[in-house]
Parts: structure tokens; sequence; C-alpha cells
């Protein structure tokens, strides 16, 4: 299959996944960001002035890095870390977060809305609108304002106002809905950034368009090294933006395989996890028809998940078709696994990794005790952990 | 059959006067008290009733119905549950319109739904995260259920795209008065009429308003304008402090002629 016919949604769809589910009043705001979006992709002055933000507001390139005594510790494979930690704030959110703010400004709007679970796609966006002077506005669930204190402090500090929302499970699901409905208020007015590859299109086909510069430039650094590919590469997806950001150079390339990993929580077989590929079923959430995790009736379930990032019951629509052509295997890891592997590299590599990475690394071990010694593994460490120190225990 | 198909036309077609379609969620408070509530409602002069499916996820509607469907489904409503209340009502003789987000029909499965919601007397459906795009093949289920199919058009829909959304309607066209979510407002914005006389332009079934409705001066402007007015989060907002609503529309109604 071509690059082109595995990633370019067609009518908004990959596959059967995807789509627009939103009321009528979005519907001409959608059409509008779609053609912009194209336009603007197109457009080598706006191509210019991104890659100009990408270098020296966002650090890129990120480096790849040897991680190779994490390597050692799991029986000799070479394992790889995609260093999207040392963007500017944190985590691979803010190229996203660049990239729809100047799209925004291209659309004539000054008012900046979003949605946020670890805070870390908050305070991308209330970065950029600090930078560029747009108005920014962050909706927050309760439980994810106590988790993840310091990134309120952060948003705040910036100048963004930070809405607590208190409906349903009090998280990014939450925090979600009421980002749409404040867009279905004053879209007029107002862009929102979704943080993720999630929502109606373009939503996702943007977000990743946005994200795969992470495997673009990983894919050539990885090649520079002895002219090969990984064998894996592995990514944690809760909504997907990092996986579908590090996957998507890849797809072509049939012997990497890839591998995206869902919150268990504290296991699958509890209820109490985030896992939508591996435990969910079709249906619609916040605007697309992809995997969600969902009772008989269509009534979204509550999530849980150690990590905010990926304590959401729905995923990206290309992830949904990824799955089902079977380009990606999706496992789960559960917060105990993903704490243990924070703990490991944060001590034999000098980086503390974020909860949501920390899964994609636990799963790095155990691909790396299948491939053994030799094996090459490349992981996107997505984000850093200073935000989940309060989360972890101290030992 | 035809007399059946033309159930909502006929209804909601003004006479010299504003119609008035009230709105109510299944199983709020609780199922018991929601037929009782449907039952009241259906003989108090409305022209027709929407009954809305609880959904966890309310992306169309302000806090008043988003808390309504929160209490319906902790007190064990279900799609299922909603036709059988939806049935009970329809009983009572008014012409029946469902109100339900997309994911419910979808995992019920749209041709059970359909097929389930005609059986239980329902005249029309309404889905808010359903725009025409997206309407194939759940509408397909509903039209040959003989089931009326209802899409929105809203205030930031631009004419040509009217024109289609008129073409997928049948039995009314809803017209969203407001650029937002569900819930009562003092006032009704401006530029509304414009949007009715641009809609009135590419069909010729009935149009209502909602979104924002809830008083006597609204309908008063509203009366001559358009055929009907939908309220719902002001009727809501009397059942969750224990009323029926009646009263409410009983009051709105001397407005409407």
């Amino acid at each position: 299959m071509s690059r082109s016919a595995l990633t370019h949604p067609v009518d908004g769809r990959f596959g059967a996944f995807g789509g627009q589910y939103v009321p009528e009043t979005l519907m001409s705001a959608l059409h509008e960001l779609e053609d912009m979006w194209h336009e603007a992709k197109a457009d080598p002055q706006f191509q210019l002035e991104l890659a100009g933000h990408r270098r020296a507001f966002i650090g890129r390139p990120t480096p790849i890095y040897a991680a190779t005594r994490l390597s050692e510790k799991f029986g000799g494979t070479h394992i790889h870390f995609k260093r999207e930690d040392l963007c500017h704030t944190g985590a691979h959110k803010l190229n996203n977060a660049v990239g729809q703010a100047l799209l925004a400004l291209r659309m004539g709007k000054k008012r900046i809305i979003a949605e946020t679970g670890a805070g870390q796609h908050g305070v991308a966006t209330a970065t950029v609108c600090a930078r560029f002077g747009l108005d920014c506005t962050v909706y927050m669930g309760t439980e994810d304002m106590r988790r993840q204190s310091m990134n309120v402090r952060r948003m705040k500090l910036l100048g963004a106002e930070v809405i607590e929302v208190k409906s349903g499970s009090k998280t990014l699901k939450d925090a979600t809905t009421e980002a749409i409905r404040d867009w279905v208020t004053n879209v007029r007015t107002t862009h929102y950034i979704i943080g993720s590859v999630v929502g109606p299109h373009p939503y996702p086909e943007m977000v990743r368009d946005l994200q795969r510069v992470i495997g673009d430039e990983a894919r050539e650094q990885y090649l520079s090294l002895d002219g090969k590919l990984p064998d894996v590469v592995v990514a944690c997806v809760g909504g997907g933006s990092n996986a579908i950001g590090i996957f998507t150079a890849f797809i072509d390339d049939r012997d990497v395989a890839l591998v995206g990993v869902e919150a268990a929580g504290k296991g699958i077989r509890t209820g109490q996890h985030a896992a939508s590929l591996v435990g969910g079923r079709p249906g619609v959430l916040h605007g697309s028809y992809s995997y969600v995790l969902q009772d008989g009736d269509g009534q979204i379930l509550p999530t849980h998940s150690i990590s905010a990032g990926l304590d959401y019951p729905g995923v990206g629509p290309e992830h949904a078709f990824l799955r089902d052509i079977e380009r990606v295997e999706y496992v789960a890891v559960t917060d105990q696994e993903a704490v243990v592997a924070f703990k490991l590299c944060t001590r034999l590599e000098g980086i503390m990794p974020a909860l949501e990475p920390s899964h994609a690394i636990h799963q790095a071990g155990v691909i790396a005790r299948e491939l053994g010694p030799g094996g090459r593994i490349l992981v996107c460490l997505s984000g850093r952990g200073d935000k989940d120190m309060d989360s972890v225990d101290g030992g | 059959m035809v007399a059946e198909r033309l159930r909502l036309e006929n209804a909601l077609r003004a006479d010299g006067d504003l119609k008035l379609v009230a709105y109510m969620m299944a199983g709020h408070p609780h199922k018991k008290r929601s037929i009782e509530v449907g039952r009241r409602l259906a003989g108090s002069g409305i022209a027709a009733l929407e009954i809305g499916i609880p959904h966890s996820d309310p992306l169309a509607d302000g806090p008043v119905i988003q808390k309504a469907g929160q209490e319906a489904l902790a007190n064990g409503m279900t799609v299922e549950g909603a036709l059988e209340v939806a049935k009970a009502v329809a009983a009572e003789g008014v012409p029946v319109v469902l109100m339900t987000y997309i994911n419910p029909v979808l995992q019920h499965d749209p041709r059970k739904f359909a097929a389930e919601s005609a059986q239980a007397g329902v005249a029309g459906v309404i889905v808010p995260d359903l725009p025409i795009e997206e309407a194939e093949p759940v509408a397909g289920w509903l039209r040959a259920a003989s089931l009326d199919t209802i899409f929105m058009v809203a205030p930031t829909t631009p004419p040509d795209r009217i024109a289609t959304i008129c073409s997928h309607s049948t039995g009314f066209v809803y017209c969203v008065t407001v650029t937002g979510i569900t819930g009562a407002r003092k006032e009704l914005p401006e530029g509304m009429d414009e949007l009715f006389s641009e809609v009135r332009k590419h069909t010729q079934l009935p149009l209502a308003a909602g979104f924002g409705i809830s008083r006597q001066e609204h309908m008063k402007a509203l009366r001559g304008k358009l055929d009907a007015a939908v309220v719902g989060s002001a009727i809501v907002d009397e059942i969750e402090r224990g009323g029926d609503g009646v009263a409410l529309v009983r009051e709105l109604l001397k407005a409407c002629r």
C-alpha cells in the first residue's frame, strides 16, 4: 500500500473511522478549518515560518539518544529514545500548538480554547498564546487539576484562564466535552486547539501532519547511525498524537514493527483502565467514529490511569484504522508497570520520563527480552516527568 | 399510511398561531415520573412532544438538560427504557419526536432502533450530532420505518447548505436560533429573522425554532415568522423542581395565539 493511500483520509475518514459527528453550528467552521489547513500546508511561506519556530522556539530537531544502561538491563537489545522531553515546555504537545496558533492567526481568530488532561497540552497552548498574543482559555477536570497542580500554575503564569470542569469523571473526557460546547457557542471568534489526533475531521489529519516531524526526524537520525532502521518503534497511546507522530514516517517500512501502548490502569479485567483499542468497541465520541470505552447503550464509561495524559475513553480514528488493518499492534501496560519503568529509566539513564511514555518504556523492556541481544528498538519519549513526581512515591 | 407520514408536518404547521413543541428527558428524574409528566404535557395543548434520550456526553446541550440526563442515567434510564416512555406518552395521541445523540443509536443498532421507535408510535427523530454528511445509513433506516428525519440549520449555516439540509429534512426543519448550546436565555438573538426567511426560501415544510426559547415575549416575537417554537430547558427546569411544566406551557400558549 502506498504512503498516500494509508495516511490520506478519504471524505474525512481513515477506512471506516473518523467523520464529523458534531452539531450543525460547527460544520461551517470545520469546513473553513479544512480549507485553511490545506492552503497553509501548501504555502511555502507558512512552512518556512513553522520551520523557524520549530528551530528557535521549540528546540527542534530533538536528538535521539542511546539508552545504553537500560538496554543492558533489558538483556542487550539496543534501545534508543526520541527525546521529545527536550522540546520547550517539556513534551511533544508544542509541535501541534505552534502550528495551530499560526493557523489561528491566519484565520484572524484571536481567542483560543483548549482541553487538557496532564496539563502538557494546556501548557503548550498557553505558551503559544503568550508568544503570539492570543487570548487563552483552557478546560481541565477537577481531578486532573489536583494531580497536575504544577501545570495549572504554569498555565496561569502564562496568562491563560483555567476553567475547572466538575462534570462526569472530572478528567480529560469531560474537559474536551466542555471545550467543544464553548466552541459551539463562540465559534465565530474562537479557534479550538485540540491536543491530540482526535475530534472531528480535519483535526486527526491536521494534528498528525503537525506531529509527524517527530518520526520524520527520528527516521533520518536513526538511519544516520549505521544505515539501518529499528526492528520496532514503540509509543504510548492516549488520544495518540505522539504515536501517530513517530509512526507515520515508518508506515511504509514493512519490516519495522509498530507498537502502540495504552494504559491498562489497574488491569484490563478490573474495568479500571483507559485502553480503548485493547478493551473498547467502535463508537462515536467527541465528533469522530473510533474505538471507545462504552457500555452496551453507548454511554461513555469512566476510565482510570495513573497517567492523566492517557486517561481518556477514546483514541484517534487513524489508530483505529491502523489497528484493524493490523499495521500497528496495540497492547496495554498497567499503572504499576509504568511506575517501575519510570523509576528504572530515571535511575539508569538520568532521564525522568513522564508517566505516559513510561508505559512505552515498560513495553520496550518486554519486546527487548523477546528480541534478545542485537535487537533494535526506538521509543518515543514523548515528555518529561517533573509533573508526575507527586503521583509516584519517592523510593 | 400517508396520513401517518404527514403527522408532524400537519401538527406543526401554523394556522395564524405559533405551535408549541415541548421537550422533556426520558427517565428524568426517573422512569415512572417521566411517563406521568409526559402524559400531562401531552394534554396541555402542545403540538408535539420531544423526548430526549439521555447521553453521558451531550455536546449540544446546556447545563439544565445535561444535569437531567445525568440524573436519568443514574436512575437506570436506557435506550430501551426511553422507547417505553415514548410509547406510553405517544399513546395519548400527541406526536412524539425522539431527540438522541448518535452513539446510543449506533450501539443499539440503527435498524432495530428505527423499527422499535416506529412500533412505539414515534413520529420522527432528531440527532443533533448527525450532520447531513454523516446521515446515511441511519437516516435511511429511519425513513424505511416511516419515521420523519428532522435536520437542523444553525445561524452559521451558509445558504447553499441550508438548501441541502432542507432537502434532507422531513416533518419539519429545526432552526437553531442561537450560536450555542441549549438553555433558556433572556433575549433571543438579533438576525434570527434573516435565518428564518432564508430557510423559508428552500422548503415548504413547517419551520420550528429552538434553543433559548422560554418566555411569553419570545413567543410573541416568533409568531407569524415561523410555524413552531421548541421549549426545552425551561420545562426541564420545572420538572427538576418537582413540577410537570404544564403551567408554563399554558402560560406560553397564551402568547401563541
